[in-house]
């Protein structure tokens, strides 16, 4: 039988996301509209009786605020009706849980003998509409063709034939088959077969794979289980993920030749290896709490003698492109997964999110055919990972955003996560974990469907309009949160010896890549859960299905594990055992279909050979006083406070949870009226702790445009002295790396690409630098190496990004200071020298200028000015601290007063320059490693002899009237109300 | 120290305020079991050991069908007769953002009528229509029965929630909760002299600011804010200034609610 239930808010007035969507309408789309009315129908294919049906509308219907039907509605007012499901095989959360309520009502497991299907119905008002209308708000707005089903229909077309019936059943009559595919043929042959089938495999990599098979293909071994010279689909699927550039890193673990600007050639063996591990290792030497760096799912550093610390970044770019909202949310539980797969298991702490945007402002014709409006996919990809994040339960500490112009092609979307691993787990070190032979292969979680096949290998390929639709997945929060629950149960209970999430390339690399720790596996596929049948071999294995871990559990564990998750509704399955033989050995029904040395699948990958350029760009530096007059300063900060990338995004941000688990200490807004942004956050470490952590970043991609050495160092340090800023220290500072470039390999579309990858070897030659003399080291990352658009025949690329992310250790929160100022008649110091470095900065983004000097680090005195700086907040000498960064003194002054709601008057001669500056560049110049501070007068001397060794310099107080005044020879240079600094700050981004 | 109050939290399928809730008791000298709904009601005898039973905050089943819905229905159709005897004997119980959607959901408040687990009241969407993540000031009746808010003048505590914009089924409704004093808890002013009636002091446009509601025998409570995120002085977010100031207190103020239920608890139901 069908049933179709309709929901429908009780009143107009309650119909929250009608009237929502009727202002978006108009907003975003300028269409009026009379009224927007929504309803939610569910489709249920069941055989349950129609009293059942009834009674299952009457439950789950909230009867204060909402009205149930069940068949159709008369409504005869509307003109015109959207109606949104989803694509066959789409993951649809909302009728899961429906069927989960039907089970309760009937008392028994409905899901056998049910299906259910949601769908959401907009029914429009008004005469002026047409079908084009109707289709823009339909496509426009409401939904994606990607995922959804959509459906845009007149009225006289309803009344006629009645609301289409929603069954969105997924299926697939092809009988499983597995392919074995002849190598041996020519170069072309090689080139399109690897072309066709989506594996980004080069040349040079088909034909290692020939030659492997040309040299086994005839073994004993092989012809054992069934196989010869000729590969199967399922193996070259595997080989294609696991060399695919997402997994293995090509381009970071190539031999790279740099000729730098003088034409002296240098070879790299590696940039990995020699700059970014190469730091790391050589500080472990000197440090005692690095403990698990670059092998795990995530870094692991020791926290205290309780607890150990997990940190990881991710970025999930090309499937937030294709589809913001389910792109990003799987990005952000995705990462999740990275410290709950980490040694033995974290508890899952705090979220960090960033992204790189267009400006949602873009005119709608400077947007590529093809490619999402800059302010849809910000809008979805927030809407994602909020909704990922709240209903994991896990509060967000860090989020920011970055806007240019060159994110219109990809946008790009950095999720992390902090855990908590206990240091000892039944007696057993937490970071460490094993593998036996004869333990068994434990998938735990979602089932598997066609989510996300060929993910891995789509991400390392240029956005163009053939895109995978496949790629797109969806996440589910709430299983996820029901398995991490069950995962630490399991952990405390010790029934698994060893755990990794199953992220790109699905249970290919996650098996692939932990059967090295035992030497080998015997995986078999005809036990997999699935989604639906008619899957193929291959697919089940590289299928990118969310909210799934992989596990090795003993033979005498395996009953309990198995009871607990029944007890916690969590799937799992039995998928063969971990063996010694050295194989990857895949079987379906009894018939071996992969059989690969394992030793083959991870070393046998060519290196790339790479050529890179650097070409020093020639700016000039033009006298910026001529540029502005001073006289209009006031509105020039007025301005500055208003861009992009400096403006308050509160209105997103509030609607992530920063609350739960009770952990805030310093939070991502401060200030009286919690609406300024905060240089860094601290949290506790748990509930009522004294110890905190504290979480900042650095990005700056505009810098890449003059030199990504300087671009590079200074992420470095902002992402150190934010740090420093609410009160932390050098002590123990850990650092993830993520790397987001154009493509850097040359190529016919990419002429060139050997300036990007020039452009990389200079970034990643500072982080060696830098991270070295800083001693942060790097403990995990991340690059993500084609950030390319060609959708629409306009070739968009990033800039070069690099995110650099801190988390540090603070020993006692009640030390931490915010950068408000506080109190009327404190003194105002800078610290840290201002120079003549524009290049790159907001403002000259704002003047249309690219130029000048990016600012430059100098190490030495930065890590003397950051000890005495932490000193100075251990005795409790400062009552606000703030690091400016982007905007300058500008926007750093400014911030600080619109925070504390109080002025401040500045004597700009005093600032400590390192040559002799006009207003605009004091103000507006980026150096790095400076500080605005106030301190109160009792504490000045004190102040002084802690920060003796240091540039510092009294620059004025703090004071009664709402103005920040800038005096300069005497004269009033500048005076702003504080209320007109504020309505710059906060309107920008208000409401959006 | 240690009272003999035993305090019991449902866990599972997407709550995720557990931990801090049960710490908030625990710091008021309760014992906490953390208990996953299907344990509990494989061994449904064990409600009837403890004194205080708390529906914490999360995202049970992902709000789903509403916030709240299918929670309730599943306590209701599985754990509906134990919950009554433990109803009727007078013991307390706590419903905390998802908790409160959820005992809403079931009728346990207000329960002005006598129909078992009927709706009377709803958390719906936010007027802003948006989730959203503040500190609110609130303002408590002293002439509440409300066990949990007593002696409490002004509280500030935060909210996070999509759905907790308060509804009654009809002005009878309301009345009927203003008449007999059981709004607990209201949005306020910055300065706690009014009742705020706009956003953003009142966060979700909320009927008669209405953030927390309890039963007449003023043993059953549901609000909207997180008094379990509000334990250490430190998470509020003018601590800073609080100390500059002297006005820093000794404990987060959100402890008192849970204070008062443990004492009330040991008073009377020991």
């Amino acid at each position: 039988m069908h049933y179709r239930i309709e929901i429908i808010p009780l009143t107009q007035d309650l119909d929250i996301t009608g009237k929502k969507v009727a202002k978006k309408i108009s907003t975003i789309l300028g269409i009026a509209i009379q009224r927007v009315a929504t309803r939610t129908v569910y489709s249920l294919y069941s055989d349950i009786l129609e009293p059942d049906a009834r009674k299952f509308g009457e439950e789950i219907v909230n009867s204060v605020t909402e009205k149930v039907n069940l068949g159709e509605v008369s409504d005869n007012q509307w003109t015109w009706a959207i109606v949104i499901g989803f694509l066959p095989g789409v993951t649809d959360n909302v009728s899961n849980t429906a069927l989960v309520a039907l089970g309760d009502i009937l008392g028994k497991d409905a899901q056998d003998v049910t299906r259910i299907y949601s769908s959401m119905e907009y029914l429009f008002y008004g005469t002026d509409l047409d079908r084009p209308k109707v289709e823009s708000i339909a496509t426009g707005l409401l939904a994606n063709p990607l995922i959804n089903s959509i459906l845009c229909l007149p009225r006289d077309e309803c009344t006629s034939k009645g609301f289409p019936v929603n069954q969105p059943e997924y299926i697939i009559s092809t009988e499983t088959n597995v392919e074995k595919i002849n190598l041996d043929t020519d170069d072309d042959c090689l080139r399109s077969l690897s072309a066709d089938r989506q594996w980004a495999l080069s040349l040079g990599e088909m034909k290692a794979i020939r030659d492997y098979l040309m040299r086994i293909g005839d073994t004993a071994g092989r012809q054992s289980v069934g196989l010869d010279k000729r590969a199967t689909d399922v193996e070259l699927e595997v080989l294609a993920q696991t060399w695919s550039e997402h997994c293995k890193h090509k381009i970071f673990d190539a031999v790279i030749e740099y000729v730098d600007e003088n034409g002296n050639k240098e070879i790299i063996d590696s940039l990995y290896k020699t700059y970014i591990k190469k730091s790391t290792f050589e500080i472990a030497d000197t440090v005692d709490w690095l403990l698990s760096v670059f092998k795990d799912n995530a870094g692991v550093i020791a926290f205290n003698d309780d607890l150990d610390l997990v940190y990881k970044v991710e970025t999930h770019n090309s499937p937030s492109a294709l589809d913001p909202y389910g792109g990003a949310m799987t990005g952000i539980v995705g990462v999740n997964r990275d410290p709950l797969g980490t040694g033995m298991g974290a508890n899952l702490l705090l979220n960090v999110w960033g992204y790189c945007f267009g400006s949602p402002f873009t005119a709608s014709e400077e947007v590529p055919a093809g490619l999402l409006h800059p302010e849809r996919i910000r809008d979805g990809v927030h809407q994602g990972v909020i909704e990922g994040g709240n209903q994991s339960g896990i509060p967000y500490a860090l989020g920011w955003e970055y806007f240019d112009e060159r994110f219109i092609g990809k946008p790009l979307v950095f999720c992390g996560t902090v855990g908590t691993l206990p240091k000892r787990i039944n007696g057993s070190l937490g970071y460490e974990k094993d593998i036996l032979p004869g333990d068994l292969i434990v998938m735990a979680g979602g089932r598997i469907g066609k989510d996300g096949i060929h993910g891995a290998t789509f991400s390392s390929e240029v956005l163009t309009q053939e895109s995978p639709s496949q790629a797109v997945q969806i996440g589910d929060p709430i299983t996820q949160k029901m398995l991490s629950d069950f995962i630490i149960e399991a952990r405390d209970l010790g029934l698994y010896r060893f755990i990794t999430d199953n992220g790109a390339g699905g249970l290919s690399s996650s098996i692939g890549e932990i059967s090295a720790v035992s030497n080998g596996c015997k995986l078999d596929l005809s036990n997999a859960p699935l989604k639906y049948p008619g899957l193929q071999p291959w697919e089940i294995l590289l299928s990118e299905s969310q909210e799934r871990m992989s596990l090795a559990v003993p033979t005498d564990k395996i009953e309990e594990f198995s009871a607990l998750a029944k007890s916690r509704d969590v799937e799992i399955s039995v998928l063969g055992e971990f063996t010694d033989t050295g194989k990857f050995h895949v079987v379906y029904k009894e018939q071996t279909i992969a059989y690969l040395d394992l030793e083959f699948m991870h070393e046998g990958c060519p290196r790339m050979q790479l050529t890179a350029k650097w070409d020093c760009p020639q700016l000039n530096d033009p006298a910026t006083t001529d540029t502005v007059p001073e006289s209009n300063l006031e509105q020039l900060i007025l301005n500055l406070l208003a861009r992009l990338n400096i403006c308050s995004n509160e209105f997103k941000a509030r609607q992530y949870d920063h609350e739960v688990k009770a952990l805030s200490i310093i939070k991502p807004f401060v200030g009286v009226a919690c609406d300024v942004v905060s240089d860094a956050t601290v949290n506790m470490i748990a509930p009522l702790s004294k110890e905190g952590i504290v979480l900042a970043h650095g990005v700056l991609p505009r810098y890449s445009d003059i030199d990504t050495y300087h671009m590079a160092a200074s992420v470095i340090d902002l992402a150190v002295r934010r740090i420093i800023a609410v009160g932390g220290s050098l002590d123990r500072i850990a650092a993830i790396d993520n790397f987001c470039w154009p493509d850097p390999v040359k190529a016919a579309g990419n002429p060139d690409g050997e300036y990007k990858l020039a452009q990389l070897v200079r970034a990643n030659k500072a982080l060696y630098d830098f991270t070295k003399l800083y001693n942060v080291p790097c403990i995990s990352g991340k690059d993500s190496m084609k950030n390319d658009s060609t959708k629409g025949g306009v070739k968009i690329s990033v800039p070069p990004t690099l995110l650099f992310s801190t988390v540090g250790k603070m020993n006692d929160v009640s030390l931490a200071v915010t950068l408000d100022a506080k109190k009327v008649g404190d003194l105002v110091y800078i610290i840290g020298t201002t120079g003549r470095e524009m290049g790159g900065s907001e403002y000259h983004a704002m003047c249309d200028l690219t130029s000048g000097a990016v600012p430059g680090v100098d190490a030495i005195s930065a890590i003397r000015t950051y000890k005495a700086l932490s000193s100075a907040t251990t005795e409790e000498l400062c009552h606000s601290i703030h690091t400016p960064a982007i905007g300058g003194l500008a926007a750093g002054f400014a911030k600080v007063a619109i925070a504390g709601r109080l002025g401040l008057r500045i004597n700009v001669d005093a600032i400590p320059v390192s040559e002799t500056l006009n207003l605009i560049e004091l103000l507006f110049s980026e150096s790095n490693s400076r500080f605005i501070v106030t301190i109160p007068p009792r504490n000045q001397s004190r102040f002084e002899t802690v920060m003796a060794d240091t540039k510092i310099a009294c620059v004025g107080e703090v004071v009664g009237d709402e103005k920040l005044m800038f005096v300069r020879n005497r004269d009033l240079v500048v005076s702003l109300q504080i209320s007109d600094m504020i309505k710059s700050y906060k309107t920008t981004l208000d409401s959006r | 120290m240690s009272s003999k109050v035993k305090v019991i939290i449902i866990t599972g399928y997407g709550l995720n305020c557990e931990n801090e809730t049960s710490i908030g008791f625990e710091i008021c000298g309760a014992t906490t079991t953390k208990i996953h709904f299907k344990d509990l009601v494989a061994d449904s005898g064990k409600l009837r050991e403890h004194h205080i039973l708390a529906f914490v905050g999360g995202f049970s089943f992902g709000d789903h069908l509403g916030a709240g819905t299918v929670l309730a229905n599943r306590t209701k159709y599985r754990l509906g007769a134990p919950l009554t005897e433990f109803i009727n004997d007078g013991k307390l119980i706590i419903g905390i953002c998802n908790g409160f959607q959820t005992i809403t959901r079931m009728g346990l408040v207000p329960a002005l009528g006598a129909g078992d687990f009927e709706s009377e009241v709803a958390l719906t969407t936010n007027s802003q229509g948006t989730f959203r993540d503040a500190w609110v000031n609130l303002k408590c009746d002293p002439a509440s029965p409300c066990v949990f808010t007593k002696g409490i003048d002004k509280i500030s505590l935060p909210i996070r929630h999509g759905e907790g914009k308060f509804v009654a089924k009809n002005t009878a409704t309301i009345e009927k909760l203003e008449e007999k004093k059981l709004v607990a808890l209201r949005y306020a002013s910055a300065d706690t002299t009014k009742i705020a009636t706009e956003f953003p002091d009142n966060p979700n446009g909320s009927e008669n600011a209405i953030a927390g509601i309890c039963n007449s025998s003023g043993r059953i409570f549901g609000l909207m804010p997180h008094p379990e995120a509000y334990l250490s002085p430190y998470n509020h977010p003018h601590w800073g200034r609080q100390k500059i100031d002297g006005t820093l207190p000794p404990d987060g103020s959100g402890k008192q609610i849970f204070d008062n239920a443990v004492n009330f608890a040991k008073d009377n139901l020991v």
